[in-house]
């Protein structure tokens, strides 16, 4: 086990090695771009040369690689373009509001969907399977950007009694956070109900459940002693890996709502090429997605006795 | 203990005229039709038939879990005189697992994966009796006791995956009696396990319900375990019982077409390939919606009669016969009285004996090892890094034109690996492989000629993945005709395949079908057919008839001698049948753990003097004939792991005439007998010769099964 | 595929058979409703020029935050109302479906002719390709999968190209890893063995033999898929990093007018209707073909 973990964080760092070159290349590897990003479009040949000398950019690329990688390591990934200020300074606060967004999703979604995915997977088949499955389709058919405009189409528009936008000006604001966590968790929870009715059904179909039922356990036993573990094992993965497209989502319902988090931050680093702030959000981003990977990877095999005690 | 016992006079359990049925989209599937059974205290009563008869359904139905789709459609099932479908489901829990148990086929999938094995067993207890967890666990523990479980703290605390196939059946058995029921239910409580472990179960099951006195119902489709564990036996075809009656009615006085068909089929010690060849039954069996009217074994059947056998009755197919002078045995055939048994002499598949001609193969001391890398971090301060499995060790054998050498052991003893090298799929870590005056041990398959490839060729096991289901039968018998070379001309390609269908004795039209078309025993024939297509010198044969019924057997079977002697093939028959191998093997090589034990010709394996090995799976082999006695010989322990095989000879942690220290440090002498018997085992050679025959004949009166 | 001369007296043409599984489908009600949706919008993006009363960039300062069924002066009515320079929403949404229904499958294609020969070969050959590839993918995967998009698109630039690029670049890696297990398990079938031992080439053995076999849980990711890099489009095209205007493309449509999408919301919500039914009809789809797939 302890292997195992050891194994699954070297891969880690490697995957996080390889994709701090693979967006080092894209984004640095034209040096000139990079000094017209910096100075904009209307700076001259010799101030470009000039910035670009003081920072080292004409050194190797292999230099400028490890140089670049040492100061991401301590959180320093330079000052920017835009806002002016150290990345830092920007990224920090925008993490914690998103921190916020998906904590609020993943709330709702984890008790809705598992107990949802369980119902229906538990009779398969049955009227109630059939609607929620139905259900759960039809909710990650809409688009985040979709379900926003619709959603706030009633409820901004025709009833009026929540703010269509999140840009939390005056404070923290429970209701301004409700329609962002809504439009996501309505986009979320169909997967994860899907997967989790899908582990349920399996489960329910297999040799074990048969035993269990023929040893003469009450129904809810069999359920919850036997059915339920060995059904959210999967589960578990798809809820961690989850937090991966949460990232994606948060980019979208940011922009829609005005909100002031790290999705909001990435987009509008990327229109506007504001290549330092890029850096640093795209390194947060894999930073998050393999991590809880990862953390996927282990509890899986932590929660199954078959890989546990191989 | 709770003691639900015998306390009743009537029989404990009752079936009459049931009838069970699933409903699917295609309408209402009858799976089983008018079956009635009684069943006394203590007594046993085997259900046989082949696949689809509706054996399990039987078991299923009396436990009243058919699922939401099947259920039963008329008669009744009646314990201890209650008629278990007038109870709720709150008193149906309370049977079920108390009083009513049941083991199943397959152990592994049958126990919770992420439960340890002691708290599945201690819930018996703690749901039906309320008793406190420590008196379940003490329950718990002393059950494992009573199914031979050498070492029941480590199986409680230990997860299903962790202990072997037999000892999670052992599980499974101690779960269904810890409650102390009074009938138990056996669903091919062996069928997954091997043959040395299926004789360790066969024997406690027969020990635990003389102790429990449990009645039981016994679920196979091989006669020979219903011979070993009932009293009493029901045969089973299409959905209906056919015959019942004791087992030495059933067995000895069948009455049945079907029984004696069956009977007929299966390689008893008195068949041989020579002189009475096995006689299958022809057709196959009906799909359940398509059952002819009248009885369903009509169209199957020597002695059909037109406008008798085949009239439409109320019941939907005929009904049961008594026999006369013989309470209890009955049978459902409309001329069970007028047949002349001792007119009948079905005729099979016979061939007159031909000589062997030259030697086609040579292995001489062929190894093969795997490298196995350990990244553990134990094994990388060790240093031990890389450990091999030797999957064949020093392998030696011959095989000649026109004979068949059967290759026989369970899992894990290198059959599989040792077929890969003669293939060219792997090449042999040393030694030699002789094939037609050519070493090919070394040489992989895309480096052998299309010549080379054609002349050994390969017939699979399983049926349902011999063929592939996206193809026409004919284009892939094409794609192998052109593969070897053989012709080239499509009109030609096109002529050879029909030559080929023809030779398996199929339908011409079968080309243009799809796998899925046919039956388990025509893609059979076809896999048959496409290991002939290049003329080959050598089939090797890989357990090819196991996974089908035991009437297509003895066809395909038939079949492959007959090509056989048409082409003067040799065939290297990778069995773990015993039975079957006795049949039609001339040679036979028994190996263990990736070592040859004993090898010579097959009179020779199989009389004294034997090796200890071949001796207690000769014990083990479950023979359906009432007139053989076996001598006991139980295996302890398991198979060991090839990761960590014994040192000394392979078989003597289990080994019954283990012979001290000699057999765990030294790799035991081969030798040899007579001409080509040899022995590999430490025992002195006189003490060898004395040993007396597994199998005796007892009843010489009786005729041998034709 | 092996042998014409065998297969042919029986086989029927690919459109029959097609048809067929479609008739199969009748069992399935949800994939009918699916199957329904999806014919719909490919007919309205095959005859658009038919259907749409206007051109999709016609403008009419006239109609300008036109209400749905507001009436022109010129006596057309503009049945879902007009945009920000006034032009008919309805006609645009229609030019839009065949934008979307040529771009979304384009991609799709191009990510399983990546995806489909990279999992054969990985799942087949096993050792180092696996280890190569799979790390490979896993690389890719563990991108946020948008910030993978808005990263790649605002470097390179938005045009229809690099978003059939960038699609192919983050879905063939999940359909890499799709038929890298079926082809695990594919590959321990007799008939492979079979094959092997006949002395056949891998990629013959992975095309012919495994491939075939593998192509009923690929139809229905492939339905599954192509709704999704619908989203993707709809989802760049919202965020100003689609497929450039002033073509109408759903998500763009959105974009466009957001800033007032609270006090016109029909500008909104209709592009958002198609889209997301457009979507609803793929998943339906996937979900009747896996349930008919799963019967025999």
């Amino acid at each position: 086990m302890l292997v195992f973990v050891v194994r699954r964080l070297g891969t880690m760092v490697l995957t996080m090695v390889v994709v701090s070159i693979l967006l080092f290349l894209v984004l640095e590897i034209n040096v000139e771009g990079v000094a017209v990003k910096v100075l904009g479009p209307y700076s001259s040949e010799e101030q470009r040369n000039l910035w670009l000398d003081r920072n080292g950019y004409f050194d190797p690329l292999h230099e400028r690689y490890v140089r670049w990688l040492g100061n991401a390591l301590v959180g320093d990934f330079g000052d920017s373009v835009r806002f002016r200020v150290p990345v830092s300074q920007v990224l920090w606060p925008r993490l914690g509001n998103t921190g916020i967004l998906a904590l609020a999703t993943m709330m709702v979604v984890i008790p809705l969907s598992l107990g949802l995915g369980v119902l229906a997977g538990m009779r398969e088949g049955s009227k109630l399977d059939r609607s929620i499955s139905i259900t759960s389709i039809v909710t990650t058919s809409v688009p985040e950007f979709a379900s926003a405009v619709l959603i706030s189409a009633v409820f901004v528009f025709w009833l009026g009694i929540l703010p269509g936008t999140s840009s939390m000006t005056d404070g923290f604001s429970i209701v301004q956070l409700i329609l962002p966590v809504m439009v996501l968790v309505l986009y979320d929870f169909g997967y994860v109900t899907r997967m989790t009715r899908a582990s349920m059904a399996e489960v329910m179909t297999t040799h074990y459940i048969r035993t269990a039922v023929l040893k003469g356990l009450p129904y809810k036993t069999v359920i919850v002693r036997h059915a339920l573990r060995n059904a959210l094992i999967a589960p578990f993965t798809v809820i961690m890996l989850q937090i991966n497209w949460l990232l994606s989502g948060v980019i979208v319902v940011e922009f829609f709502f005005a909100y002031k988090g790290f999705g909001a931050l990435l987009l509008e680093a990327s229109l506007n090429q504001d290549i330092f702030l890029i850096e640093a959000c795209a390194m947060v981003a894999v930073f998050v997605a393999v991590g809880t990977q990862m953390l996927a990877d282990v509890g899986y095999t932590y929660l199954n006795p078959r890989i546990r005690f191989a | 203990m709770a003691t639900h016992g015998t306390d009743t006079d009537g029989p404990i359990l009752e079936c009459r005229n049931l009838s069970l049925s699933y409903f699917t989209r295609a309408g209402e599937i009858p799976a089983v039709v008018d079956f009635n059974l009684t069943l006394g205290p203590g007594e046993s009563v085997g259900l046989v038939g082949e696949s689809g008869c509706g054996k399990s359904t039987v078991a299923l139905g009396i436990m009243r879990y058919m699922g939401h789709n099947g259920g039963i459609v008329g008669g009744q099932v009646i314990y201890k005189g209650t008629d278990l479908a007038t109870l709720g489901e709150e008193e149906i829990r309370q049977l079920r697992g108390n009083e009513i148990s049941m083991v199943y086929q397959e152990p592994m999938a049958s126990l919770n994966p992420s439960m340890t094995l002691g708290k599945q067993l201690m819930e018996v207890p703690l749901y039906h009796e309320q008793v406190s967890e420590r008196e379940a666990y003490d329950r718990a523990h002393s059950i494992l006791g009573d199914v031979k479980i050498p070492d029941p703290e480590r199986v409680m605390t230990s997860y299903p995956h962790q202990v072997s196939g037999g000892q999670q059946q052992r599980v499974v058995i101690a779960m269904a009696l810890l409650s102390n029921p009074s009938l138990l239910l056996l669903d091919e409580p062996t069928t997954a396990l091997d043959v040395t472990v299926e004789a360790g179960i066969i024997e406690l099951i027969r020990e635990l319900s003389g102790k429990f006195n449990t009645s039981m119902i016994y679920i196979s489709h091989n006669l020979g375990l219903i011979l070993a564990t009932c009293d009493r036996v029901n045969v089973m075809y299409s959905g209906v019982v056919v015959e019942e009656g004791s087992v030495g009615e059933v067995f000895d006085h069948m009455r049945h077409p079907y029984t004696k068909g069956l009977f007929s089929a299966i390689p008893l010690p008195g068949a041989d390939k020579t002189t009475h060849p096995l006689v299958p039954i022809r057709g196959q069996l009906p799909l359940p919606h398509e059952r002819p009217p009248g009885c369903y074994f009509g169209p199957r059947c020597d002695f059909f009669q037109a406008g008798r056998c085949d009239q439409t009755t109320t019941l939907g197919t005929i009904e049961m016969f008594s026999v006369e002078g013989e309470a209890g045995h009955q049978v459902r055939c409309l001329r069970w009285d007028d047949i002349d048994w001792e007119a009948y002499q079905p005729e099979g598949l016979a061939g007159e004996t031909l000589e062997r001609g030259k030697e086609v193969l040579a292995v001489k001391d062929m190894r093969k090892y795997y490298e196995l890398r350990d990244n553990s971090i134990a094994a990388m301060i060790t240093g031990k890094r890389v450990r091999y499995i030797k999957a064949n060790e020093s392998i030696s054998f011959k095989a000649h034109e026109c004979e068949t050498v059967a290759i026989v052991g369970e899992s894990g003893c290198g059959k599989s690996t040792f077929a890969k090298v003669l293939m060219g799929l792997e090449t042999a870590t040393a030694g030699e492989v002789i094939f037609n005056g050519q070493d090919i041990a070394n040489l992989p398959v895309q480096k052998r000629s299309p010549e080379q490839i054609g002349s050994m060729q390969m017939v699979f096991q399983n049926p349902f993945d011999t063929l592939n289901p996206s193809h026409s039968v004919g284009a892939q018998l094409a794609r192998v005709i052109r593969k070897f070379g053989v012709e080239s001309d499509k009109h030609k390609v096109e002529q050879r395949v029909m030559e080929l269908l023809d030779l398996v004795k199929l339908p011409r039209d079968f080309a243009r079908r799809r796998p899925r078309q046919l039956s388990g025993g025509q893609k059979q024939r076809v896999g048959i057919a496409r290991a002939f297509a290049g003329n080959p010198a050598m089939v090797v044969a890989d357990e090819p008839v196991s996974a089908l019924d035991v009437s297509v057997q003895a066809a395909v079977t038939g079949l492959l001698m007959d090509i056989q002697r048409t082409y003067r093939t040799t065939l290297l028959f990778i069995s773990h049948d015993l039975s079957l191998v006795r049949y039609l093997a001339d040679r036979v090589v028994v190996m263990y753990l990736g070592s040859i034990m004993e090898q010579g010709a097959t009179d020779e394996v199989f009389a004294p003097p034997y090796h200890p090995y071949t001796e207690a799976l000769l014990s083990a082999v479950p023979i359906a004939d009432t007139s053989i006695e076996k001598k006991r010989i139980i295996l302890e322990g398991s198979l060991p792991s090839v990761l960590d095989p014994p040192k000394g000879c392979p078989f003597n942690t289990r080994c019954p005439r283990h012979r001290g220290t000699i057999c765990e440090t030294e790799r035991p002498p081969q030798v040899e007998f007579s001409s080509g018997h040899v022995i590999a085992c430490h025992i002195p050679r006189d003490e060898l010769e004395a040993m007396e025959p597994v199998i005796i004949q007892v009843k010489k009166d009786r005729p041998a099964a034709q | 595929m092996t042998d014409q001369a065998l297969d042919t007296p029986r086989r029927e043409p690919a459109i029959l058979r097609a048809l067929k599984s479609i008739a199969l489908m009748r069992e399935s009600v949800v994939g009918m409703i699916g199957f329904a949706l999806v014919l719909f919008w490919v007919l309205v993006a095959i005859f658009a020029d038919f259907l749409a009363p206007y051109l999709p960039n016609a403008q009419d300062v006239t109609m300008i935050y036109a209400a749905p069924g507001s009436v022109a002066s010129n006596g057309g009515t503009y049945l879902l109302g007009a945009d920000d320079l006034g032009r008919d929403i309805l006609s645009r949404i229609i030019h839009g479906a065949r934008r979307v229904l040529t771009y979304a499958p384009l991609a799709t294609f191009c990510a399983y002719l990546v995806g489909v020969p990279m999992g054969l070969a990985a799942g087949y050959r096993r050792g180092w390709i696996d280890d190569v590839l799979s790390f490979i993918a896993n690389i890719i995967l563990s991108f946020p999968v948008l910030v993978l998009y808005v990263i790649v698109i605002s470097t390179f630039g938005a045009s229809a190209v690099n978003i059939v690029i960038a699609v192919t670049f983050a879905s063939a890696p999940g359909i890499f890893r799709i038929v890298r297990g079926l082809t695990l398990d594919l590959r321990t079938r007799e008939y492979v063995f079979a094959a092997e031992t006949r002395g056949e080439s891998p990629w013959y053995i992975m095309l012919v033999e495994i491939l075939p076999n593998a192509r009923g849980p690929l139809i229905v990711d492939v339905c599954l898929r192509v709704g999704y890099v619908i989203i993707t489009i709809g989802v760049l095209g919202f965020l100003g990093l689609g497929l450039p205007p002033p073509d109408p493309d759903w998500g763009g449509m959105i974009n466009e007018t957001r800033s007032m999408a609270m006090i016109f919301p029909w500008m909104a919500v209709f592009p958002c209707i198609a889209i997301s039914s457009l979507v609803l009809g793929f998943n339906l789809l996937a979900d009747g073909l896996r349930e008919v797939s799963l019967r025999d």
